[in-house]
């Protein structure tokens, strides 16, 4: 056997090995997707589902102001709680880059985030709630008569929000700060730089890459929310993902939920598309 | 330039943000009285809990059977997408980098909507075969990629030595490629498996009316308002999590 065609067989045929993965995801994946899109064209069904025969009337049902309003505002909600998110992230994930207790300091703030995201929720309607524990407090010592609403306003969903998704933020930063030559600080002060002027000019555009990572990390899920605005939330916190359930639901408007699901997918898309491909070509990992 | 007072004042307070929260849910479960007013301490809504809720213990046992069955197939697919991305060809891992990519850009609600509306198409009722589906779907991009990474710590000369020693493509799998993923394996399996336990939009979805998870359980709970109950309930799930984190302490750094 020479040598050649015993190398052979090393790389190659291995791909056959990845076949079910991608066909798992291409089946219930890819295509119920596609089928979402294909749904948001069909005529309305009023048991629920659709009725195959081309329409627009899902689009031209999201089209009325109301819906309009819950986009703007979904848009708006994770843009701030993105923006927070980072604000929060960067000092934190400074810190832990250059500790000591490292790997203690990062399981910190995972653990959190392994913590089911409806204990999450339910913890800050404990505290906050109308019959929570700061309401019970504050009538107890008297401060005021009945309950002061603390949440179900858009306020509790940024901070819920917030509250879920910082180590999304917290993680990539952290990765890029620590991927950082260290020296550049002290170089840059060395030159005259103020600390002001280090932060603005050496620190953060450097971390750009891992800024809209943590961007992305947070705003997707934040856009794409439920839980959040349907416990903590008013009458005027309802985000695009409630409107999703109602129209499924409730409304059995099965084209109109495929239209703004549609709708959803691109905002999302053109997210990524303008924020991670934007700049500069991503790496691999 | 070493973090100042002002970094670790922000970490402080976030730490703090992070888990008073949670500690204080746990501290009232074990209030005696039902409103969040500290009365005295009491172990009677475990009792409770564990005498009196079946119905929350078969959701319980709903979610671990999707779990476990979800994370073990998880784990399968996305070993062999990882051998794959590994050892194969470069267009087929772009191929492979592109279909794994587009489920974590997306979100969840999607994901969830766009299975209800597929599963109904093709007419499979709403059961704990189409939560299972919908939890293996979601958690193999993960899998692959915890996989991948421990993966990447190897040279592949190792691999092509096996070959040199006689091995076929099976036996290195085998004996090579699968002990080296190991602790891989290990970690997308918790991954998986938490991901699972966790869910709740997705699952909210695809979950017909006899086949509820705990989260959803929870979820309904949550909306009737506050209930030492589920400060029990939360309780016991982060004993759960806090025993698997530490489990996982070693193999953190394949999963971030």
């Amino acid at each position: 056997m020479s040598k050649k065609d015993h190398i052979k067989p090393v790389s190659k045929g291995y791909e056959s090995y990845g076949l079910v993965y991608l066909l798992w995801l291409v089946v219930f994946f890819l295509i119920p997707v596609i089928v979402i899109l294909a749904y948001s064209f069909f005529e309305r069904d009023y048991q629920g589902g659709v009725v195959f025969k081309f329409s627009l009337q899902g689009y031209k049902d999201i089209l009325n102001p109301n819906y309009v309003v819950v986009f703007l505002r979904t848009i708006f909600i994770s843009l701030v709680s993105s923006v927070v998110s980072i604000i929060i992230a960067i000092p934190v994930a400074y810190y832990i880059a250059f500790s000591k207790w490292k790997n203690i300091l990062l399981l910190l703030v995972i653990v959190p985030f392994w913590t089911n995201s409806l204990i999450r929720i339910y913890a800050w309607i404990f505290i906050l709630g109308n019959n929570g524990l700061v309401n019970q407090f504050l009538i107890k010592m008297g401060f005021t008569e009945s309950y002061v609403q603390f949440i179900y306003n858009n306020f509790a969903v940024v901070l819920v929000l917030v509250y879920t998704y910082l180590p999304f933020a917290i993680l990539p930063l952290y990765s890029s700060i620590e991927r950082l030559e260290k020296n550049i600080f002290e170089a840059a002060m060395d030159l005259g730089c103020t600390k002001r002027q280090v932060f603005f000019k050496v620190l953060l555009p450097n971390i750009r890459q891992g800024i809209i990572s943590a961007f992305v990390f947070v705003f997707i899920p934040a856009i794409g929310t439920y839980a959040v605005p349907e416990l903590v939330g008013g009458k005027n916190s309802r985000l695009i993902g409630n409107e999703i359930a109602r129209l499924l639901t409730t409304a059995r408007n099965w084209p109109a939920a495929a239209a703004i699901s549609s709708v959803l997918l691109a905002i999302t898309i053109i997210a990524v598309i303008v924020f991670m491909f934007g700049g500069e070509k991503r790496e691999a990992r | 330039m070493k973090p100042g007072k002002f970094a670790f004042t922000m970490i402080l307070i976030v730490l703090l943000f992070f888990y008073i929260p949670i500690f204080i849910v746990v501290l009232f479960s074990f209030n005696s009285s039902k409103s969040p007013v500290w009365t005295g301490f009491s172990l009677k809504w475990y009792e409770k809990l564990f005498t009196s809720s079946a119905h929350i213990w078969r959701t319980f046992m709903n979610s671990i059977i999707v779990g476990i069955g979800s994370s073990f197939v998880g784990v399968i697919l996305g070993t062999f997408g990882a051998v794959a991305m590994y050892m194969g060809a470069k267009k087929f891992k772009k191929l492979m980098w592109t279909t794994t990519y587009i489920p974590f850009i997306i979100p969840d609600i999607i994901i969830g909507v766009s299975l209800l509306i597929f599963f109904t198409t093709i007419h499979l009722r709403l059961s704990l075969l189409t939560i299972f589906i919908a939890h293996v779907t979601f958690s193999i991009p993960y899998t692959m990629m915890i996989i991948l990474t421990r993966l990447q710590d190897f040279d592949k000369s190792i691999i092509e030595a096996a070959y040199d020693l006689g091995a076929t493509r099976p036996i290195a799998l085998w004996k090579v490629i699968i002990p080296i993923a190991l602790p891989g394996i290990v970690a997308a399996f918790f991954m998986a498996f938490t991901l699972s336990i966790d869910d709740f939009v997705i699952t909210f979805f695809v979950a017909g009316p006899s086949s509820t998870t705990l989260p959803l359980q929870i979820f309904s709970m949550v909306r009737f308002g506050i209930s030492p109950v589920i400060n029990a309930i939360s309780t016991l799930l982060l004993v759960g999590t806090i025993f698997i984190s530490v489990l996982l302490r070693k193999y953190v750094r394949y999963i971030i």
